[in-house]
C-alpha cells in the first residue's frame, strides 16, 4: 500500500504529527519518517506512473517515477535523514561547551524555534520530493511554491530582524519564480495542449520555453539571479542552512535536467556560474556565505553538463548534484557546528579551534577534499564526467574555464574554509566539540563522500542513462593531482612569499585585505570588472523598480487621486463624462 | 407547489421582511431572517437542479401570459446567480446574530433584519425576473434597503458613505430606467425574450444606441466598474461587518448578471460586441481596474477598505472575462462571479470576527492576532491565498480559465496583466499576514478567539473555497452551460 502513496504524503502527514508532539516522540518521528520513506522508495518502488487523474480537462500526474526522479528521490530522503540527525538537538538548550554566549545572539542554535524548524524542514523536504516526482507542470508548480514558503520559514527561524527581512526578500524572489513557472506552463499548454513535465527546450516553444528557463534559472541561481542564495543561506540558523542547501537548488537542477537537456545556452550560463562566484568567494569573510558562492559554482558544473546534453554529461550533472548535496551538506554542517559552538562564522573571528574541535576539523577537511575533487573522494568521480563530455563535444574554451574554476574551488572551498576556521592564527576560542548527533550526521556524510569516490561503479548504476566511463584511469588521476598540487602550490607560494601578513598583524587584519594582496592581478582586474557589470545591471534594475514604486505611491497611495474619497459632486461628474464619452463612441 | 417555486423564491422573503420588523424583538427577527434565507437557499438549489435537468423554466405571474404579464424565467445563468445570493444570505444570516448585537444598537436590530431580508428579496428578484421593468423595481428595493443597511454602521462616516451610495445608486438606476424606457418606446414591450426578438428591427435607429449607452453607464455604475466604483470603498468600509460580507459577495455580482442579461440575452452578443464594440470599452477599463485598484489596495491601512479596493479589482477580472465574448471567457467571468463571492465572503467575515473582538480592523490594531485569534486569521489566510489564486483554491480555477480565455484570443499581454494582478494581490494580502503573524500581540488587551457563531459560517465559506478549488467540475460545468446559453441565445 505504501508503495502507491506519493513520497511527499508521508512527509506532509509527518509534519502535521510532529507539530503536535514533543520531546523524544518527536525525535523518533523526525528520524523515522525519512528513513521509512527512503527504504520504501529503495525497495518498494519501480519506475512507472503511480498516480494520475484528470482535472479541468488536463491529466495530472502527481507521482511519476523513472530513473531520474528516483535518483533525486533517494538523494532527498538521504539529505532529509542526515539533516534531521543534525537537527536532533534543537530544543534541548545551549549545547555543552558552547562559547557562543560570548558574542552575538543568546539563542544562536534556534532552540526557541525548534518546533518551527522541524515542521518547516519536514514540509520543505516533502515539497522537494513532490516536485521531483511531479509528472506535470501544475503539480510541479504547487510544490515549487510550497518549497518557497516552507524554506522561507527556515530563514525566519533565526528570529532576528535581518533574517526576517532576508526571508521576506527570499520569499518574493521564489514566488516570482513560481509565477513565471505557471505562466510558462500555461503558455506551453496553450501551444502544445499538454502540461506534461517533460522535455521543453527552447526550439519551437516560443516565449514559453524562455519563461520556464527563467523560472528554473531563478531557483538554480543563474548569474544575476543568484543573490538569494548568498543572502539567505548565511542568515538562517546553523541547522536551517543545512536543509536550505540540500533542496531548492537541486530541485531546479532536476527540473533543468528534465526539460532543458541539450540547450546550448545552458553551457555558457553554467560556465559563467562556475567562474564568477570564485572572485566573490575569495573576497568574502563570512564562511557560510563563501559556501553559498561555492554552491553557485558547483551548480554551474551541473548546468553546463545539462547544456552539453550527452548521456555522459547529463549523468555527470545529476551525479554531481547527488555528490554535491552530500559534500556541501557536510561543509555547511561543519560550519554550522562551528557557529553553534563559537557563535562566529567570520574568517577573521575564527582560527585555531582545531585544538578543541579536532573531529569537526577532520570532517570538514573530508568535505573540503570532496569538493576539491581529490581522487578517492566523490566529486572526483562525478565532476569529471562533465569535463570529459565537454572535451568530447569539442567545447575546449568551456573546458578551460571549468578547469580554472576547479582550481578556484580548491582555493576558496578546499583550503579557505578549513584553513580560516580551524587553523590560521589562533583566535583563542576554546569551544568544545558539537553535540554527538551533529558529529554523527557529519560522519555519515563524510563516509558517503569517500564511498562514492572509492566505489564509483556501484554508484553509476543508479544514474539515468547508459554509459561507459571509468574515472580511475592514469591520465585523469595524474591530471587532477597536478591541478590540485599546483593550485595548492600557488596558494602556499603567495602565503610564503611575504604577501601573507605575519601572525601579529594577521590578528587585526581583515581576511578580505589579505586576499586582495594575495592575488591583486586576479581579483583586482577580473573581479572588479565582474563586480562592475553586476552592480551596473542591478542598480539600473533597482532604479527602474524604484521609479515605478514611487510613481505608484504618488498616484495610488492614501492621498493619491486614485485612492482618496471623492466628493459626491465629482463622482456624478464622472458619470456624466462617461455618458458623453460613450455616446460619442457609439454614435 | 414546485410549479410556483420561481415566485415563492421572492414572495416568501418579501412577506418575511415586514414580519421581522413587526415582531420587534432582536432574536425573533433574527430567527425570521434565518428562516427566510434558508428557504431562499432551498428554492434556489431546487431551481438550479430543475433548470440544469429540464431546461428553461417559464413562470407567468398571476397567470397573465407574456409579453403582457410579468414573466419569471429561470435558466442556468440566473439560477446560478440566485444560488450564489441565497447561499451567501444563508451564511450571513446566522453570522449576523452575534456580529450585529455588537455593532448596532438594540432598538434598530429588528429593522436591520427587515432591511436585510428586503435587500435579499430585491437581489433575488432582479435575478429571477424576465421583465426589464420588474428588474428596475427590484433594483430599487435592493438598493434602498442596502442604503439603510450601510447607514446602520457604527462609524459616523457610514452616513456619508450611505448618502453617496444613494446618490450614485439612484443615478445608476435612473440611467437604467431611461435605457429601458427608450427600448420600450421603440419596441412596445418590456419582456426580455420579446425585446430580444423585436430589437433587431429597430437597431438601426439612433435611439437604440442611446439606450445602449445609458444602460452601459447605469449597469457599470451598479457593478462598480472602474472609474464608476467611487461609491464602493467607503460603503464597504463603514457598513456593519455582516452587511459588508453580504453586499460585497452579492450586490455587485447581481450587477454583473444584469450586464450579462442585457448585453447578451436582450441586445445579443452580435449587436453588443460586433456592432457596438462593447469590448473596446469593457476590456481597457477592466484591465485598468485590475492594476490600479490592486495598487491602491496595497497602500490601505484599514483592512475592510483594502478588501473593498480589492473587490473593485476583482470585478475587473469578471468583466474582463465577459469582454472576450467567447464561451471560455464567459465561463471564466461567470465562474469568478461564484468564486469571488466565496472568497470575499470568507475574507469579510473573518474581518467581522476581528471587528467583534478588537473593535477595529485597522492594521495597527491587528498586531499578533495570528496567535490570539488563530482560527479567524487562518480563515483570512486561506481566503487570501484564494484571492491570490493559489492552486487548490477557487481563485486558481478562475485565474486558470481567465488566462486560457486570453490565450485563446492570442492576447498575451492581457494574460500577463492577470498574473500581475495575482502578484499585487499577494502584496496586499501579505501586509495583513505580516501584521498578524510577525508582530507581537499586546497581552494586556486580552483578545481571545471569536465565538463559534461567527467562526462556523466563516469556515463554511473557507472550506468551500478549498472544496470548489479541488473539485471544480460542478461549478465549471454550470458556468460553461450558462456561457453557452448566453451565447447560444443570439
Amino acid at each position: 500500500m505504501l508503495s502507491s502513496l506519493p513520497p511527499f504524503a508521508l512527509f506532509f502527514v509527518g509534519a502535521v504529527v510532529i507539530a503536535f508532539t514533543r520531546g523524544t516522540a518527536r525525535k523518533v518521528l523526525i528520524l523515522a519518517i525519512p528513513l521509512v520513506g527512503g527504504l520504501n522508495l529503495w525497495f518498494g518502488v519501480e519506475p512507472g506512473l503511480h498516480l494520475q487523474f484528470d482535472l479541468l480537462g488536463y491529466t495530472l500526474t502527481p507521482y511519476r517515477a523513472d530513473k531520474l526522479s528516483l535518483l533525486f528521490g533517494y538523494l532527498f530522503h538521504l539529505a532529509a535523514f542526515l539533516g534531521f540527525i543534525y537537527a536532533l538537538h534543537l530544543g534541548d538548550g545551549t549545547p555543552e561547551g558552547s562559547v557562543a554566549g560570548e558574542v552575538g545572539e543568546d539563542d544562536i542554535v534556534g532552540n526557541a524555534s525548534a518546533g518551527l524548524q522541524h515542521v518547516a524542514a519536514m514540509v520543505y523536504a516533502g515539497s522537494a520530493l513532490g516536485a521531483v516526482f511531479a509528472g506535470d507542470f501544475i503539480t510541479l508548480f504547487i510544490f515549487w511554491e510550497l518549497l518557497a514558503i516552507s524554506s522561507a520559514f527556515l530563514v525566519w527561524a533565526r528570529k532576528s530582524e535581518r533574517s526576517y527581512a532576508t526571508g521576506f526578500r527570499y520569499l518574493i524572489i521564489h514566488v516570482i519564480s513560481g509565477v513565471l513557472l505557471l505562466s510558462g506552463a500555461l503558455m506551453l499548454a496553450h501551444e502544445t495542449g499538454s502540461i506534461e513535465f517533460g522535455h521543453v527546450g527552447l526550439a519551437g516553444t516560443g516565449a514559453a520555453g524562455w519563461i520556464l528557463l527563467l523560472s528554473f534559472g531563478i531557483k538554480a541561481g543563474f548569474p544575476l539571479l543568484h543573490n538569494w542564495i548568498t543572502e539567505a543561506y548565511p542568515e538562517s540558523t546553523p541547522t536551517g542552512t543545512v536543509f536550505l542547501s540540500a533542496f531548492t537548488t537541486k530541485v531546479a537542477v532536476y527540473a533543468l535536467a528534465r526539460s532543458f537537456v541539450g540547450t546550448d545556452v545552458l553551457i555558457y550560463i553554467g560556465t559563467a556560474m562556475t567562474f564568477f562566484p570564485i572572485f566573490y568567494a575569495v573576497l568574502e569573510n563570512d564562511l557560510r556565505r563563501v559556501l553559498g558562492y561555492s554552491m553557485i559554482n558547483q551548480i554551474g558544473f551541473m548546468v553546463a553538463g545539462i547544456g552539453i546534453g550527452t548521456s555522459m554529461a547529463v549523468n555527470g550533472a545529476v551525479a554531481h548534484a547527488f555528490a554535491d548535496v552530500i559534500f556541501k551538506g557536510l561543509l555547511f554542517m561543519s560550519m554550522g557546528a562551528v557557529m553553534t559552538m563559537t557563535g562566529r562564522t567570520k574568517g577573521t573571528d575564527l582560527g585555531g579551534i582545531y585544538k578543541t574541535m579536532p573531529f569537526t576539523a577532520g570532517l570538514c577537511i573530508v568535505g573540503a577534499s570532496a569538493i576539491s575533487a581529490f581522487p578517492l573522494f566523490s566529486a572526483f568521480v562525478t565532476k569529471s564526467m562533465i569535463m570529459v563530455a565537454a572535451i568530447e563535444e569539442h567545447h575546449y574554451v568551456v573546458w578551460l574555464f571549468m578547469l580554472f574554476a576547479s582550481a578556484g574551488v580548491l582555493e576558496h572551498a578546499g583550503i579557505k574554509i578549513p584553513f580560516f576556521s580551524f587553523f590560521a592564527h589562533d583566535s583563542g576560542i576554546r569551544a568544545k566539540e558539537p553535540p554527538r548527533n551533529m558529529l554523527i550526521a557529519m560522519s555519515i556524510g563524510a563516509v558517503l563522500c569517500v564511498l562514492i569516490g572509492v566505489f564509483p561503479a556501484q554508484f553509476y548504476t543508479l544514474l539515468p542513462y547508459e554509459m561507459d566511463y571509468h574515472p580511475y584511469d592514469f591520465r585523469h588521476v595524474v591530471t587532477q593531482l597536478q591541478l590540485l598540487a599546483f593550485g595548492a602550490l600557488g596558494f602556499i607560494t603567495l602565503v610564503k612569499s611575504g604577501v601573507y601578513p605575519d601572525e601579529k598583524r594577521a590578528i587585526h587584519v581583515d581576511a578580505e585585505w589579505f586576499y586582495r594582496k594575495a592575488g591583486p592581478w586576479l581579483v583586482g582586474t577580473v573581479g572588479r570588472a565582474v563586480t562592475r557589470v553586476d552592480v551596473y545591471v542591478r542598480s539600473s534594475v533597482l532604479e527602474f523598480v524604484g521609479s515605478i514604486m514611487h510613481g505608484a505611491k504618488r498616484t495610488h497611495g492614501p492621498v493619491g487621486p486614485l485612492a482618496k474619497s471623492w466628493p459626491t459632486g465629482s463622482m456624478v461628474l464622472w458619470v456624466a463624462i462617461l455618458l458623453v464619452a460613450y455616446l460619442l463612441f457609439y454614435l | 407547489m414546485t410549479d410556483h417555486l420561481p415566485v415563492l423564491l421572492v414572495v416568501v422573503p418579501l412577506v418575511a421582511a415586514p414580519i421581522a420588523a413587526l415582531l420587534n424583538r432582536p432574536r425573533l427577527s433574527w430567527a425570521v431572517a434565518v428562516a427566510a434565507t434558508l428557504w431562499a437557499l432551498y428554492v434556489a438549489l431546487e431551481l438550479l437542479s430543475q433548470t440544469m435537468a429540464a431546461g428553461v423554466i417559464h413562470y407567468e405571474l398571476g397567470g397573465w401570459a407574456a409579453p403582457y404579464g410579468i414573466e419569471y424565467v429561470v435558466d442556468p445563468v440566473n439560477a446560478w446567480v440566485v444560488v450564489i445570493v441565497a447561499l451567501i444570505g444563508a451564511l450571513v444570516a446566522p453570522y449576523a446574530c452575534a456580529s450585529v448585537e455588537r455593532e448596532i444598537t438594540e432598538d434598530r436590530i429588528p429593522l436591520f433584519y427587515a432591511a436585510f431580508i428586503l435587500c435579499l428579496t430585491g437581489l433575488l428578484g432582479i435575478a429571477v425576473t424576465g421583465d426589464v421593468f420588474n428588474v428596475f423595481v427590484f433594483l430599487e428595493i435592493s438598493s434602498l434597503s442596502a442604503y439603510a443597511l450601510i447607514a446602520l454602521g457604527s462609524d459616523r462616516r457610514a452616513l456619508t458613505a450611505s448618502f453617496q451610495y444613494l446618490i450614485m445608486g439612484s443615478v445608476g438606476a435612473t440611467f437604467i430606467v431611461i435605457g429601458i424606457g427608450l427600448m420600450y418606446v421603440m419596441t412596445g414591450t418590456l419582456n426580455m425574450a420579446d425585446l430580444a426578438d423585436r430589437l433587431p428591427e429597430v437597431s438601426g435607429t439612433r435611439t437604440i444606441p442611446v439606450a445602449f449607452t445609458f444602460l452601459t453607464v447605469g449597469i457599470t455604475l451598479k457593478l462598480a466598474l472602474f472609474p464608476l466604483h467611487l461609491w464602493l470603498p467607503n460603503a464597504y468600509t463603514y457598513a456593519p461587518s455582516a452587511v459588508t460580507a453580504f453586499i460585497a459577495s452579492t450586490a455587485t455580482k447581481v450587477g454583473v448578471y444584469l450586464l450579462l442579461r442585457f448585453f447578451f440575452t436582450i441586445f445579443g452578443a452580435t449587436f453588443s460586441f460586433d456592432v457596438m464594440q462593447l469590448d473596446r470599452i469593457l476590456m481597457p477599463l477592466a484591465l485598468i481596474a485590475i492594476v490600479t485598484m490592486s495598487l491602491v489596495a496595497i497602500y490601505q491601512e484599514n483592512v475592510k477598505r483594502l478588501l473593498a479596493y480589492s473587490s473593485v479589482a476583482q470585478i475587473g477580472y469578471m468583466v474582463l472575462g465577459i469582454s472576450f465574448a467567447s464561451v471560455l471567457g464567459l465561463t471564466a467571468g461567470i465562474l469568478h462571479l461564484f468564486n469571488h463571492a466565496l472568497i470575499k465572503g470568507a475574507l469579510f467575515m473573518s474581518m467581522g470576527c476581528v471587528m467583534y473582538r478588537v473593535g477595529s480592523v485597522r492594521l495597527e490594531r491587528m498586531h499578533g492576532l495570528g496567535r490570539v485569534m488563530p482560527w479567524t486569521m487562518a480563515a483570512f489566510v486561506v481566503g487570501g491565498l484564494s484571492l491570490i489564486g493559489v492552486p487548490l483554491t477557487v481563485g486558481f480555477i478562475s485565474k486558470w480559465y481567465l488566462v486560457q480565455a486570453a490565450l485563446e484570443q492570442g492576447m498575451w499581454p492581457v494574460a500577463g496583466v492577470v498574473l500581475l494582478g495575482s502578484l499585487l494581490a499577494l502584496m496586499y494580502v501579505w501586509k495583513v499576514v505580516e501584521v498578524a503573524y510577525f508582530h507581537e500581540a499586546d497581552p494586556e488587551l486580552g483578545i481571545s478567539e471569536a465565538p463559534l457563531s461567527l467562526l462556523v459560517p466563516t469556515w463554511v465559506l473557507v472550506l468551500s473555497n478549498l472544496y470548489f478549488g479541488i473539485n471544480a467540475s460542478d461549478s465549471v460545468g454550470i458556468a460553461t452551460r450558462a456561457a453557452e446559453v448566453l451565447l447560444g441565445a443570439l
